[in-house]
């Protein structure tokens, strides 16, 4: 039980570390394939937690993430990239430092406002609120920090996965049906994005959001 | 039992999205749109007689689950999705004559109308926080399309903003959601039943306290977003103003009201666990925050839809600020003033979007003269104007009088903060559209005739609500606020 625990919360670090590589990656095409690793990072926690807490739905829960975080949206925003013909573009991100301290001032701000919850969970689940909250927190940074229109989406799905996290691990997982809603739903979001890309493009010939801060009260 | 009704009522729109996804390039899909929209009033009338007759019910393996509260947005909702629906019918053909709409788009718009209702409606009568999320999460999906209708890049801008950040918002309340989950399941243990809310307002008083602090916190701030409280409130007049007319319409009438009436499911379960006015005094913070800073912000407003979506601000923060407040009259007041609100504002954003037509642009020194072109325009946006403004005889003034009496009661020190914040927001108003209905014009006619029976209909009816509140009604409403606490 003690080995689950400690694999469980190795995982947890894990799911962390690749927020903060994702925070820091310029290029586009390694941000889709550290989002896909960190959808397989989900995937195997929630079958850890599905093995050692004898959550049948769990195992139905792992196989979707397998699916939608690991497979299908991956590849769609592969395929968006190539289509859109941004494979390789490089971002210019100022400022990568203070980008870094101030998703640590995040992580001790998660940690503390999780504590009393913390305090109340048993065994597994102790001091995972504090991490999902962390790397929900840091997707937002991320969302903040980036000008690409593809780079904010993945903050978007990357935010999704914290809460994921969050709910496999911290509760053993929602309603097996919320999960289906909830995976509907970003499924549908993706789908969106990729039309808006497209009419984004076809608007501003680019993916730079910096086109889109007409609107303004004067 | 209330299966029949909850079912035409779900079905209805459900089957006009799917219809109007195949028929919705037809010369008649404005007709049909409409049609199915009647439908699923017809139907919500049908369940509020029952559930107004009869009391609270659950349906479905208590997936859902009817009260006197959300009957009431139930019905608010069918209703005024039925009437745009009405008004988009010319208006859509107007926009189509002008070349700004193609075919397409309007297939696109019919289908994605009819499943935001349905959207919504889920929102409202779901029983699971989860499914309330969920269901609030596709409104947002099955609008954001129509914001970016006209392909303009000021209305790209306004749909990814839109997106965004309603997008964060709502992933917020999710992660509250898993929160409540969290200390609902130390309870009512593993499984379905632990995110029913029926289950959870019947053990509400041992879910742990902590937690559901800390959980409010995130669904207040996510659903907030929704509502448009400030500070979280910048997507909201982007959207309103570059979406098509109807669009703002259900969104300032409907969306805000179905995300506030979440906010209100969960301030039930977190001050049964408190017992503290903990809850209460976040959402006057919020309230007052927002109708302040929107009354600040109207008077430099050049753009008539953007004005209006601050308006809308201003008054969804007085509503959440009278829930917040709490107690029978500050609720009662509430609920009149969702449903005076949405009646007023969707009639003055139909009257707006004529008045756009005819003068061919949103900037509001560019329209004069309405009266001249169009009396019932001008009049309607006029008469809509006062009733907005909380002019006696209408709705608006009755359920103001009531927030801001017991305000002074309750919480002396906010009246003066309210009475300046809808005296600056009356001048800047009402000082705007006087030009714009009187003076002289340069407008052209229209090639269709403008809708404007939706537009009288809704002013009537926050006519009579101001002077007459008829008993069924005013019952009917005292039930829900007993109900809300």
């Amino acid at each position: 039980m003690s080995y689950t625990i400690q694999f469980i919360n190795l995982l947890a670090a894990i799911l962390l570390l690749i927020v903060f590589a994702m925070l820091s990656q310029r290029r586009i095409l390694s941000l889709i394939n550290l989002f896909a690793w960190q959808g397989l990072v989900l995937t195997v926690s929630t079958f850890v937690v599905a093995y050692s807490t004898g959550q049948h739905h769990l195992y139905y829960s792992a196989a979707l993430t397998l699916l939608l975080k690991v497979l299908v949206l991956p590849w769609l925003l592969h395929r968006l990239i190539r289509k859109l013909n941004v494979r390789w573009d490089v971002e210019t991100l100022i400022n990568i430092p203070t980008t870094m301290l101030v998703g640590i001032a995040l992580v001790i701000f998660a940690f503390n406002l999780a504590a009393p919850i913390s305090q109340l969970a048993e065994g597994i689940t102790r001091g995972l609120i504090g991490i999902a909250l962390a790397s929900v927190l840091l997707s937002l940074l991320m969302m903040l920090t980036r000008r690409k229109a593809i780079s904010q989406v993945v903050g978007f799905l990357a935010m999704e996965n914290g809460l994921f996290f969050a709910a496999t691990s911290a509760t053993h997982g929602m309603p097996l049906v919320v999960e289906l809603g909830i995976a509907l739903d970003v499924l549908v979001a993706t789908f969106i994005f990729g039309i808006f890309f497209f009419q984004i493009r076809e608007t501003f010939d680019s993916l730079d959001i910096t086109h889109m801060e007409k609107l303004k009260d004067d | 039992m209330i299966d029949l009704q909850l079912t035409a009522l779900l079905l209805s729109p459900l089957l006009g999205g799917l219809l109007l996804a195949a028929f919705g390039a037809r010369r008649w899909a404005a007709e049909l749109n409409s049609l199915m929209s009647f439908c699923t009033f017809a139907a919500a009338v049908a369940l509020t007689v029952r559930v107004v007759e009869a009391g609270p019910q659950v349906a479905f393996k208590e997936q859902f689950f009817i009260d006197q509260f959300n009957v009431f947005l139930v019905a608010l909702t069918a209703f005024i999705a039925f009437t745009t629906s009405l008004f988009s019918r010319p208006y859509m053909r107007i926009e189509q004559d002008h070349g700004r709409l193609s075919t397409p788009m309007l297939h696109l718009y019919y289908s994605m109308y009819q499943l935001f209702t349905l959207a919504m409606l889920v929102a409202l009568t779901a029983n699971n926080m989860g499914i309330i999320w969920v269901a609030m999460e596709a409104a947002t999906l099955t609008t954001v399309l129509l914001v970016s209708l006209y392909r303009t890049p000021a209305s790209l801008e306004a749909a990814w903003k839109y997106f965004i950040l309603c997008g964060v918002g709502i992933a917020l309340a999710l992660f509250g959601t898993i929160l409540l989950y969290f200390a609902a399941e130390r309870v009512l243990g593993q499984g379905g039943t632990a995110l029913l809310w029926t289950h959870l307002n019947e053990v509400k008083g041992e879910l742990e306290p902590t937690v559901l602090k800390l959980a409010f916190i995130f669904l207040l701030v996510g659903y907030g977003t929704k509502i448009g409280l400030v500070p979280l409130h910048s997507w909201l007049p982007d959207a309103h103003a570059e979406g098509p007319t109807p669009v703002s319409a259900v969104l300032s009438g409907l969306l805000l009201n179905v995300a506030l009436c979440a906010v209100m499911r969960s301030k039930v379960l977190v001050d049964g666990s408190l017992g503290t006015h903990f809850a209460g005094n976040l959402m006057m913070g919020f309230g007052l925050l927002s109708v302040v800073v929107a009354a600040l912000f109207l008077s430099r407003q050049k753009d008539i839809k953007r004005m209006f979506a601050y308006s809308s601000i201003e008054h969804m923060g007085l509503i959440t600020f009278a829930f917040g407040m709490g107690g029978k009259v500050a609720t009662f007041a509430a609920l009149l003033h969702m449903t005076v609100h949405s009646l007023t504002k969707s009639a003055i954003f139909f009257a707006v979007g004529h008045a756009v037509q005819k003068a061919g642009t949103q900037q509001m020194e560019n329209i004069r003269g309405m009266l001249q072109i169009s009396p019932t325009v001008g009049w309607g946006l006029m008469l809509g104007t006062f009733a907005i403004l909380g002019m006696p005889p209408f709705g608006v003034f009755a359920s103001e009088f009531l927030i801001i009496t017991t305000a002074m009661h309750d919480y002396p020190w906010t009246t003066p903060i309210l009475l300046v914040a809808l005296g600056i927001a009356f001048a800047a108003i009402f000082g705007k559209v006087q030009p714009i209905v009187f003076g002289e014009t340069t407008a052209k006619p229209l090639p269709h005739p403008p809708a404007l029976l939706p537009v009288f209909a809704h002013l009537l009816l926050v006519l009579i609500l101001g002077l007459y509140m008829p008993p069924y009604l005013a019952n009917w409403y005292r039930q829900a606020a007993a109900l809300l606490g």
